[in-house]
């Protein structure tokens, strides 16, 4: 047994070393083999770093929305509901708000939402297109913000309407190189807004311009006064649980308390919705999910075509040494031997491609990184290393398995 | 009594090509014992090369019984047979057949790896072949930096490397001009002295007459299975010689 097992060791050594012998006596051949694993590898390790980059951000962008948070809204995120009901619906109001904050007593902060797309200026720079978000003091509480310097602006100056403004950390960034910003007066709209706090970053670039990131926070009241066409835009009510674990209890509350503000009888629907992250959550994956498959299918397909070619260039390279594998066996080759020589060339072929592969990887996921934050794992990097090595061993199967049945005469007559 | 090495019994071998059935060999019967010195000679398409292969355990024959060193050839798989040509013979060819892309060095070992011996015994015991058949200085040549006598002396080394029972060359000198042949024939004859059985195909007389014994094909039959009368004992001095003026 042991005998077997040291004999196994040293046909795989010498297995390896022909292997490398031969690979380096055709280099040029070798290489182009290689050159659909090193394709194939990358393309699959990037692409998988790619979604798995994606899928990072975006649970970390979705859960900066809080998992506890409801948004009380006259649309829907996800619905099957036609589209001219729900803009049928009545907006929802300031009033309603106020009623519906002083009928609901599981939430911790209730908070109105309003937005309006503006350009923000100071001295000379400006960030144009960006979400001007209108709420009050409570809105801080329905977030999970930090921030880098000053404070959410308070209840004095949002029952005031003041004009007082907080902004993310993108803005911040683009506006205040220096990173200056508290105190500094911004422009929106013709209007001079003073600022009181700086986020720091929140990191949810996949939101695009919902990150809070590249928003603008002022009181609700401001953005009345100001941009007045936007009074007639219906308002949400964000509403958050005390916990996780109250969401449910929260929402069916929430949906009894609109009802009762909206005065709907029973038989009535709901003419609003309570969206949750959870809803995004669902179609999220379901995306994700098809964009993975069809990602991986693709890439998978580049990999296969890669193990194609391989088994090509075996079969070719079986032919063209069969009068080697003649002389080999009449010096006493065995069949697994010469099995084992040509399996072992195709494997090693296959893991240096896709080492090849893995390292042009690494490289492309530093260029996507300017991007979008990706990692490659260490589990992709063993699987990669896995999958070559298993592509390696099936390519070469049937061509190795050609040169292991020859018959030595046959073989050596070949010319 | 001397050891029995090689016995066959009415081998044949046919080929069948479409239709037509080639009889290669159609009934042999042969004996060769330990530390004998055969040639097979014959007309082109005799079936020399056919009983060589056979003897040398790469072909199995169609019919007969084929007992080498006492064990039935014909009834052993394919791995007993690789090991048989591994352990108990050493091939030498007309056309070399080394491995082109590795050194002489490489090629003689090659035997060894099969034989599962270890990287620094097997270098030793390669390195030292190719000094008995006279290479030290062509180490680490490969095959096409050498003449044509110092491939065949490689291909010998490499022959010899196993400490095989027999030693079977089919035309060895075929591609060699006489004087290079002569040099082989010197050092097969120093192999036959050192107690190995030798057995050679040759199509020239002068190359046969270094043999003890020649045994004539024709149509795939002995002809003629005779010992040599005048035997030519080459003269190692003057080959020597020759050969480090070389
Ligand atoms: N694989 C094969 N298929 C068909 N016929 C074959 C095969 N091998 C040999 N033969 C036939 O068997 C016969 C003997 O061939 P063999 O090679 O043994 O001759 P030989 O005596 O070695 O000739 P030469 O001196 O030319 O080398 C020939 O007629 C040849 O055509
Ligand atoms: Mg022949």
């Amino acid at each position: 047994m042991v005998r077997n097992i040291n004999l196994f060791l040293f046909e795989m050594k010498e297995g390896f070393f022909i292997a490398l012998q031969s690979i380096r006596a055709n280099k040029a051949r070798s290489f182009l083999t290689m050159l659909g694993i090193v394709i194939g590898i990358s393309s699959v390790v990037s692409m998988s770093t790619a979604i798995k980059g994606i899928d990072n951000s975006f649970q970390k962008g979705i859960s900066s929305l809080g998992t506890d948070v409801l948004y009380l809204d006259k649309w829907a995120w996800f619905s099957n509901v036609e589209f001219w009901k729900l803009r049928n619906r009545k907006k929802i109001t300031m009033e309603q708000y106020e009623k519906f904050k002083s009928l609901a007593v599981l939430p911790l902060a209730v908070a109105p939402v309003t937005n309006s797309r503006q350009t923000v200026k100071f001295e000379n720079s400006s960030v144009e297109n960006i979400f001007l978000n209108g709420s009050n003091s409570d809105y801080v509480k329905t977030t999970n913000f930090t921030f880098d310097m000053g404070r959410f602006y308070n209840d004095i100056e949002s029952k005031a309407s003041r004009e007082v403004a907080v902004i993310g950390s993108e803005i911040s960034k683009k506006l205040f190189p220096r990173g200056d910003a508290l105190d500094k007066t911004i422009k929106i709209g013709g209007i001079s807004y003073r600022i009181v706090g700086v986020l720091s970053e929140q990191g949810s670039f996949i939101l695009g311009s919902f990150n809070p990131d590249n928003q603008v926070f002022i009181p609700i009241g401001t953005i009345f006064k100001h941009f007045a066409g936007d009074m007639f835009s219906t308002i949400t009510i964000n509403i958050r649980a005390q916990s996780p674990a109250l969401v449910q209890e929260t929402k069916i509350e929430a949906e009894g308390v609109m009802r009762k503000v909206r005065g709907l009888s029973a038989e009535e629907e709901n003419d609003f919705s309570i969206n949750q992250q959870e809803g995004l959550m669902d179609n999220y994956n379901k995306v994700v999910g098809v964009i993975q498959i069809a990602g991986l299918f693709i890439t998978g397909l580049s990999l296969f075509v890669g193990a194609i070619g391989i088994m090509n260039i075996m079969f070719v390279s079986v032919k063209e040494r069969t009068k080697e594998i003649g002389v080999r066996k009449a010096i006493g080759a065995k069949r697994r031997a010469i099995l084992g020589q040509f399996l072992m060339e195709s494997a090693t072929i296959c893991l240096m491609g896709g080492l090849v592969g893995l390292v042009i990887a690494v490289l492309l996921s530093l260029v996507i990184n300017r991007f979008m934050p990706t990692s490659i794992q260490v589990s992709a990097v063993f699987t990669a290393i896995g999958i070559s090595l298993l592509t390696g061993v099936l390519a070469g199967l049937a061509p190795a398995y050609t040169a292991a049945k020859m018959d030595p005469v046959d073989a050596l007559r070949y010319e | 009594m001397t050891e029995n090495i090689i016995n066959i019994e009415h081998i044949a071998k046919v080929y069948t090509i479409g239709d037509v059935k080639v009889h290669a060999l159609s009934d042999v019967s042969l004996r060769i014992d330990k530390n004998e010195y055969v040639a097979i000679m014959g007309p082109s398409g005799s079936g020399k090369s056919t009983l060589m292969n056979m003897l040398g355990c790469l072909d199995t024959p169609s019919s007969g019984v084929y007992d080498f060193k006492a064990r039935n050839v014909s009834l052993m798989t394919d791995n007993d047979l690789a090991a048989i040509r591994n352990k108990e013979i050493g091939f030498v060819f007309q056309t070399f057949n080394l491995l082109s892309r590795s050194d002489a060095l490489h090629n003689v070992e090659l035997p060894l790896i099969y034989a599962g011996i270890g990287s620094s015994e097997r270098k030793e015991r390669a390195k030292q072949a190719l000094i008995s058949v006279g290479l030290e200085d062509r180490i680490h040549h490969k095959p096409n930096e050498l003449s044509g006598g110092q491939r065949q002396r490689v291909a010998i080394a490499r022959a010899l490397v196993t400490n095989p029972a027999i030693i079977l060359a089919d035309e060895p000198t075929g591609n060699l001009d006489s004087k290079t042949g002569e040099e082989i024939m010197l050092l097969f004859h120093e192999i036959h002295k050192k107690g190995n059985t030798v057995i050679l195909v040759t199509h020239e007389e002068y190359i046969a007459k270094h043999a003890a014994r020649i045994v004539r094909l024709k149509d795939g039959l002995i002809e003629k299975d005779e010992l040599v009368p005048n035997r030519y004992i080459p003269n190692i001095t003057a080959a020597v010689s020759e050969n480090q003026t070389d």
